[in-house]
């Protein structure tokens, strides 16, 4: 044996190596069944699965797709958010900062476009599953979770186009929020909100309504700011995050990935 | 050129654009062989030169570049190889199936293999091959930033953003309460309750279309007429006051388009029995009343007698309605749209007392 293998071996055998990797190279049977049990991500996958699920042609990898797009919006909003304040007087100017001052910065960019990347691989996983009828039983209730897990996607894009703060940012979240108005019995607006009043006091009007609530205020300020970040950076994210652990473990409890029987 | 152009905005018009659209979906879904290989790169090609061709031109350049429409151009190429890459599988398991023979994934799906490596590196792999496209992406195209905020200065047209373009674009055929919130609600409920009223127990892990003629085509209607072409149409087509602008069309935010639009109690009290309006409103929208029942109660009979039957006979009653009353909601708008483009009809009931137009 020459003297390359026994080092090798020794490595291989030492305290410190064995306590990170508890197996050899995955390319026998028992070592692919402990990478995959062994690692606490790569045992979201079970240890075997059906030929015709892993095709690119069946799954188009889109759910996949889905779930890595949201962990690089995970990790390229933390960066954004050492730079961002979401207030009126800095919000606009720390985007600008942003874009000036940090050395070969794609963060944002990484970040705008992911997200934009992340609506059509949703749409495109959905699809999928729908075009390969994948929603019938026993999966009714995981596409239920998917469907969730869709407005989630759309509100996390919503809230974050407010950020930044800009013209573009606050008119499109002022059309966007305006039909809120018309919301029936709880927007002032709404058909049926002039109903509800008790004797000449009406209930409903613009300084209580359902838009008042989401925006916090009249109209977009900076109560909406702020309110537009917590729920951007932590409540919907901490949801869809909790969101996707369902989906995941019921993919797996629904037998692993559809095909035919 | 000019001329040619001229006609390109024409075809553009929205009557005729969403007309064409669902004529070219309808065909598209029902001939068989378009899905061929073949197709899909005519495919491709048409969409390359359409967009290629038209960025030459200054108008449509300037809507095509902005940074936030570059993840349309993204959405229509894929909306275009998910249904081809679907459907030619879909046709190619119904041809196997019509030879006796089972769907392609059944002979794979009883083997199974490791996770690791097949899956694994596939998975790395796509994530490489976005992962690098993206970072491409952001090195090449900076993200927009405007002027800072001002509430007193609204931009013409404002818009939301784009995934919600086809929401507001429905804002031109209903009021925001139906357009912003109830059919938005509606199309959360109605993908939630697919998996219950479909009980079709046949298509359940493969790709087929025969034997989910209804399912698909409907879905596909909703997915890509009244969701796809809308948003299309909501960033290229509208301009400044949300009007109509051909492709090629300069934004001229002093256009003005004659507004005729009268509602169906005006037709109705004034134009046929020549008599003023009703001062209580419950008498003037009597036949909007009337109307929209019988569309939710005619309209689902009829169906019910002939294209939906044996759907009819198959379903629990409760199951039925729920399906019905969705399928009517989500047909609301292109019937709203043609009673608009053919008889410039605003509103069929009409309180705004209540705000409660519809
Ligand atoms: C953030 C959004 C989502 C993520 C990260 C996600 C992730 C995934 C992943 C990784 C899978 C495994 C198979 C595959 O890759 O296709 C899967 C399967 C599935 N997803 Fe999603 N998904 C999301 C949204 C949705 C939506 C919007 C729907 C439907 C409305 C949906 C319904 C399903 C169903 C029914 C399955 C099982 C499919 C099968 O067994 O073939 N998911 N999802």
């Amino acid at each position: 044996m020459s003297r390359l293998a026994n080092v090798k071996k020794s490595i291989a055998r030492s305290q410190l190596w064995t306590a990170f990797f508890r197996h050899g190279y995955p390319d026998t049977d028992r070592n692919r069944v402990l990478v995959i049990m062994s690692n606490v991500l790569l045992h979201l996958h079970p240890v075997k699965v059906r030929k015709s699920g892993v095709k690119m042609k069946y799954t188009w990898c889109a759910g996949g797709l889905s779930f890595f797009l949201f962990l690089l919006e995970t990790i390229t909003g933390l960066l954004l958010m050492f730079y961002y304040r979401p207030t009126i007087e800095y919000a606009y100017v720390d985007i600008i900062d942003l874009r000036e001052q940090v050395p070969l910065g794609i963060m944002r960019e990484l970040h705008r476009w992911g997200a934009h990347a992340m609506v059509i691989a949703v749409w495109v996983h959905m699809f999928r599953v729908f075009m390969t009828g994948s929603y019938k039983p026993p999966r009714e209730f995981n596409w239920n979770v998917g469907v969730i897990l869709l407005v989630l996607t759309l509100l996390l894009s919503f809230t974050g186009y407010l950020l930044p703060w800009d013209q573009l940012a606050i008119w499109a979240i002022t059309v966007g929020s305006n039909m809120a108005r018309a919301t029936p019995f709880l927007g002032h607006e709404g058909p049926g909100a002039a109903l509800l009043r008790v004797g000449d006091v009406s209930l409903v009007h613009i300084g209580d309504d359902v838009r008042f609530a989401l925006l916090g205020g009249r109209f977009v300020g900076a109560g909406t700011l702020l309110r537009f970040y917590v729920l951007h950076c932590v409540a919907i994210p901490l949801i869809a995050g909790f969101g996707m652990a369902i989906h995941f473990w019921r993919v797996r409890k629904d037998g692993g990935i559809s095909g035919p029987l | 050129m000019d001329l040619f152009k001229e006609q390109v905005n024409r075809l553009f018009e929205p009557a005729t654009f969403i007309g064409l659209s669902t004529v070219g979906f309808f065909m598209l879904v029902y001939s068989r062989r378009v899905w061929s290989t073949t197709s899909f790169w005519v495919g491709n090609v048409v969409l390359t030169l359409f967009f290629g061709l038209s960025a030459l031109d200054p108008n449509f350049n300037k809507v095509i570049t902005k940074p936030d429409n570059i993840p349309i151009l993204i959405m229509v190429y894929t909306a275009w190889w998910t249904l081809w890459l679907s459907m030619n599988q879909a046709i190619t398991n119904d041809q196997r199936m019509e030879l006796g023979l089972p769907p392609d994934e059944q002979e794979d799906s009883g083997k199974k293999v490791w996770a690791w490596p097949d899956l694994v590196y596939t998975e790395l792999l796509a994530m490489l091959l976005v992962g690098g496209l993206l970072v491409i992406w952001s090195i090449f195209l900076k993200a927009p930033l405007e002027e800072p905020a001002n509430i007193a200065d609204s931009p013409n047209p404002s818009k939301a953003p784009w995934y919600f373009l086809g929401l507001q674009e429905m804002l031109v055929y209903y009021d925001p309460w139906l357009a912003g919130v109830v059919f938005p609600g509606l199309i959360v409920v109605g993908l939630m309750a697919i998996p219950f009223i479909d009980f079709n127990p046949l298509g359940n892990g493969y790709f087929t279309f025969r034997a989910r003629k209804f399912a698909i085509t409907w879905f596909l209607f909703g997915y890509i007429v009244l969701w796809v072409v809308l948003i299309f149409l909501g960033t290229f087509l509208r301009g400044p006051n949300w009007n109509f602008y051909g492709p090629y069309e300069y934004w001229d935010p002093h256009k003005l388009e004659a507004l005729v639009n009268i509602n169906l109690s005006e037709y109705f009290w004034i134009k046929w029995f020549q008599q003023p309006l009703p001062s209580n409103w419950m008498i003037r929208e009597i036949p909007g009343f009337v109307a929209t029942l019988a569309y939710f109660s005619v309209v689902g009979f009829v169906l019910t007698k002939t294209y939906l039957k044996q759907m009819h006979q198959q379903m629990t009653t409760i199951r039925y309605g729920i399906l019905m009353t969705l399928f009517l909601s989500m047909m609301a708008l292109p019937l709203k749209m043609l009673l608009r483009w053919f008889f410039d009809l605003k509103y069929v009931i009409a309180i705004p007392e209540y705000f409660f137009n519809i």
